[in-house]
């Protein structure tokens, strides 16, 4: 009797460190720990003013390229050359991915294998042997390592689980003289031949901002939903916001959701049980609709909103008829990497860092997209720039992960 | 006269007991709800609205009948990890199958309970023949329902399923006076919560505390314990898949939902007074130890609590709640029952120290003593 008493404390204690660790109801699962700091410090850690004067510059420049081809466009390409690497035949591609643990990545990840299908047939890509790190900074490095051992690969691309942890990594790719393609989120060196990916997290922040400074009045309250912390492109969306709200004298309040949407629905009901929200803005999609219905289960209007270009924002957007705007982190950009590689390879000039055009959908264009994504499923992301590839719109309409 | 002056000791007397109740580790949950709920109104007024209470026992009831089923596996000694990755499974499950499509709904729900059912039955089978703790065993099931969530989905969230699947967890009675809606979520916990109790008073429910309290004596008296122990695990599931059913509608599909549910049932279980090792426990309390729980995370949200250390807070709420129910026990055990006589069992906790030569074996009578074994259930 008395051993199962001791056993049961055990347990009990057991439990509590469980829950502790555990427990979804917690806004700050997982990689919060690195990040412990209090808001302020955050904020002093994330923005970067010249990035953010960069970025917000880039947003008004007409891209260069094709106009019909975003993901062939770059903004500001300072262009570096290839000879180097000039070779003929197909060659073998190896993809570190960080992970298709979200509906944005999983978009792009299906249209770079239909982007995959037209360069192999095309010659200039034998095979990509492909490793997802599952949301891993580790396993990350070990398939990185694994690559450059016994991977018997032409050309690396990466797209980094986080940025400090995969900069060692990257380099030691660089190192065995093969071209190294980096795109989405970033890295601490300049050894990839090139770096792609959209304008950024303080150009989304910026057009979101001004979009909600400008429905909403001095004094309104904003709800601001994220997801995670401590990934630079989603600490940027905020870092840029929470500076303009700041600035424009909007009570702006921050939670972690996890994207989990019982944990927004909850987050939501108590802030309208606190009094009025005038505003939310999301540093991604997923979860938009929840965060909707909480305002429909309250019965209470509709917020001034933004989300993210994935269909089922845009889809509920539409039925609703709420203010709001859809900022896009260009999804087409899973594109680029594969035909980054056949340039290089071609010898032609690639730029040492290929911004791509980001622009946000507003409402005049809702119905345009809409249209243009029919029968596409709620995870789809609508600016994700596959309609001319084989598949479509099979493919994207099936969302067989491949 | 006379009448009042009769009445008024009677009435002392039973506010006293009440009193001893609400500190007994039976009655404590109550009270920690109570105090929690007044703190929440006086942070926030509004929450005393009624409308504002029903949509918070709306929240709650995925949590609470997750915590029904979690009393049952615990109070027959055993445990269920596995029940947030059934609640997982089963919101994907729906999300998936049924789609925009409304003829779906019957046979879906159909196929999740039975799916539900059957996960129990593996758990409840693995643990009764092969032996292996449920610890293990449902730790086992937990990692491979969200291993197969996460390879059917890919991680990320798939559509919602039709909308009028959803209104189970979203929609209710509307148009109420008072309490404005009476969502369908509130009516199925009460259902639940009331055929749990009911199933707890009968002699099939008391064969499980019966088990839970001491297998050998159980086994020589006649308990089939291998059904009595499987069934528990199939109560479960089957809760952890109403659960699955009421959090598709109010939230949505997201393989997010229903993570950390187990332990946050098995937190509001023990918060409940339920002894961890079996025997003991009243179900209402581990349904209230639900409400504790989530009135405690929404008293951090409106106290504005920042999230960076709201973990610790509600930790250490946590370990504090569930120590005060884990000592009162003990002092019981020791000494004396706590209601009748609270004074003689806090003397009796200190010095008292081997009380195991004074009981050598289970004392039967002490057990029957109990009001969780009398009538409590």
């Amino acid at each position: 009797m008395r051993r199962r008493f001791t056993v049961a404390s055990a347990m009990v204690g057991a439990l509590a460190l469980f829950t502790l660790a555990g427990c979804t109801t917690d806004p700050n699962v997982g990689p919060a720990t690195d990040n412990a700091a209090p808001t302020e410090e955050e904020e002093v850690e994330w923005f970067d003013q010249e990035l953010f004067d960069k970025q917000d510059a880039e947003r008004d420049v007409v891209p260069e390229g094709p106009e019909d081809q975003p993901w062939l466009q770059m903004i500001n390409p300072e262009m570096v050359d290839t000879a180097q690497f000039a070779s003929t035949g197909p060659k073998k591609a190896c993809f570190a991915n960080a992970s298709i643990s979200n509906p944005w990545r999983q978009t792009g990840w299906i249209t770079m294998n239909q982007q995959l299908q037209v360069l192999q047939q095309a010659g200039a890509i034998s095979e990509m042997e492909t490793r997802d790190a599952q949301d891993s900074d580790d396993t990350q490095i070990a398939d990185i390592d694994y690559f450059i051992n016994e991977g018997n690969c032409d050309v690396f691309i990466i797209s980094p689980n986080s940025t400090a942890a995969m900069t060692p990594a990257v380099e030691r790719a660089c190192d065995t003289g093969k071209p190294v393609i980096v795109f989405d989120r970033g890295v601490q060196t300049d050894c990839p031949v090139t770096f792609i990916h959209p304008i950024g997290g303080f150009a989304w922040g910026i057009d979101t901002a001004e979009f909600l400074i400008d429905e909403l009045e001095e004094g309104d309250k904003v709800v601001a939903l994220r997801i995670l912390p401590g990934v630079d492109v989603l600490e940027q969306r905020w870092a840029a916001a929470e500076k303009l709200f700041d600035e424009a004298g909007i009570e702006a309040v921050d939670y972690f959701t996890g994207a989990d949407p019982a944990e927004i629905k909850k987050i939501i009901s108590d802030e309208l049980a606190k009094g009025d929200v005038q505003g939310v803005w999301m540093d991604a999609g997923d979860g938009a609709v929840a965060a909707i219905e909480a305002f429909e289960d309250a019965g209470v209007d509709y917020p001034v909103m933004t989300g993210e270009d994935e269909m089922s924002f845009l889809r509920k957007w539409k039925e609703t008829g709420l203010t709001g705007l859809a900022p896009v982190y260009s999804n087409f950009q899973w594109r680029t990497p594969l035909l980054a590689a056949q340039m290089i390879f071609a010898g032609q000039q690639v730029p040492k860092e290929w911004v791509l055009p980001q622009e946000p959908i507003p409402a005049e264009e809702v119905d345009q997209y809409l249209a243009a994504n029919e029968g596409m499923p709620d995870g789809h992301y609508a600016k994700f720039g596959g309609e001319d590839l084989p598949g479509y719109p099979q493919v994207w309409q099936d969302r067989v992960i491949p | 006269m006379s009448a009042v002056t009769s009445e008024s000791p009677t009435f002392g007397r039973r506010l006293a007991g009440f009193a001893r109740v609400l500190i007994s580790p039976r009655g404590a949950v109550f009270l920690l709800l109570i105090v929690l709920l007044v703190a929440i109104t006086v942070l926030n007024p509004s929450f005393a609205d009624p409308s504002q209470l029903i949509r918070f026992v709306q929240r709650v009831a995925p949590v609470a009948i997750v915590a029904i089923g979690q009393y049952f596996v615990i109070v027959g000694g055993e445990f269920d990890l596995s029940m947030g990755s059934v609640v997982t499974a089963q919101v994907v499950i729906a999300g998936n199958l049924i789609g925009q499509n409304d003829a779906n709904s019957i046979p879906v729900l159909l196929f999740m309970l039975a799916f539900g059912a059957f996960i129990g039955l593996v758990n409840g089978l693995i643990v009764s023949f092969l032996k292996v703790p449920s610890f293990i065993v449902t730790l086992g099931m937990m990692l491979a329902l969200l291993g197969a969530t996460l390879y059917w989905t890919g991680g990320a969230a798939t559509g919602n399923p039709a909308d009028s699947f959803r209104q189970i967890g979203r929609g209710g009675i509307r148009d109420l006076p008072v309490i404005d809606i009476l969502p369908w979520s509130v009516v199925i916990l009460v259902v639940v919560l009331a055929v749990a109790v009911w199933f707890a008073r009968r002699p099939f429910g008391r064969t499980i505390i019966a088990l839970g309290d001491n297998p050998t004596a159980a086994r020589f008296s006649g308990t089939r314990s291998w059904w009595v122990k499987t069934s528990t695990f199939i109560i479960s599931s089957l809760s952890a898949t109403v659960a699955g059913v009421l959090l598709v509608g109010y939230a949505g599909v997201h393989p997010s939902v229903g993570r950390g549910y187990e332990f946050t049932a098995i937190t509001a279980v023990v918060l409940g007074g339920v002894v961890l090792g079996g025997g003991r426990g009243w179900v209402v309390a581990a349904a209230a130890g639900a409400f504790a729980l989530e009135a405690l995370f929404t008293l951090l949200n409106f106290a504005g609590v920042p999230s960076t250390y709201r973990d610790a807070v509600q930790g250490a709420i946590i370990i504090l709640a569930v120590a005060y129910a884990a000592t009162t026990f003990r002092a019981r055990r020791r000494g004396r029952a706590l209601e009748t006589s609270p004074v003689a069992s806090t003397g009796a906790k200190g010095p008292d120290p081997n009380p195991d030569p004074a009981h050598p074996a289970p004392n039967p009578s002490t057990q029957r003593a109990d009001n969780e074994t009398k009538g409590g259930s």
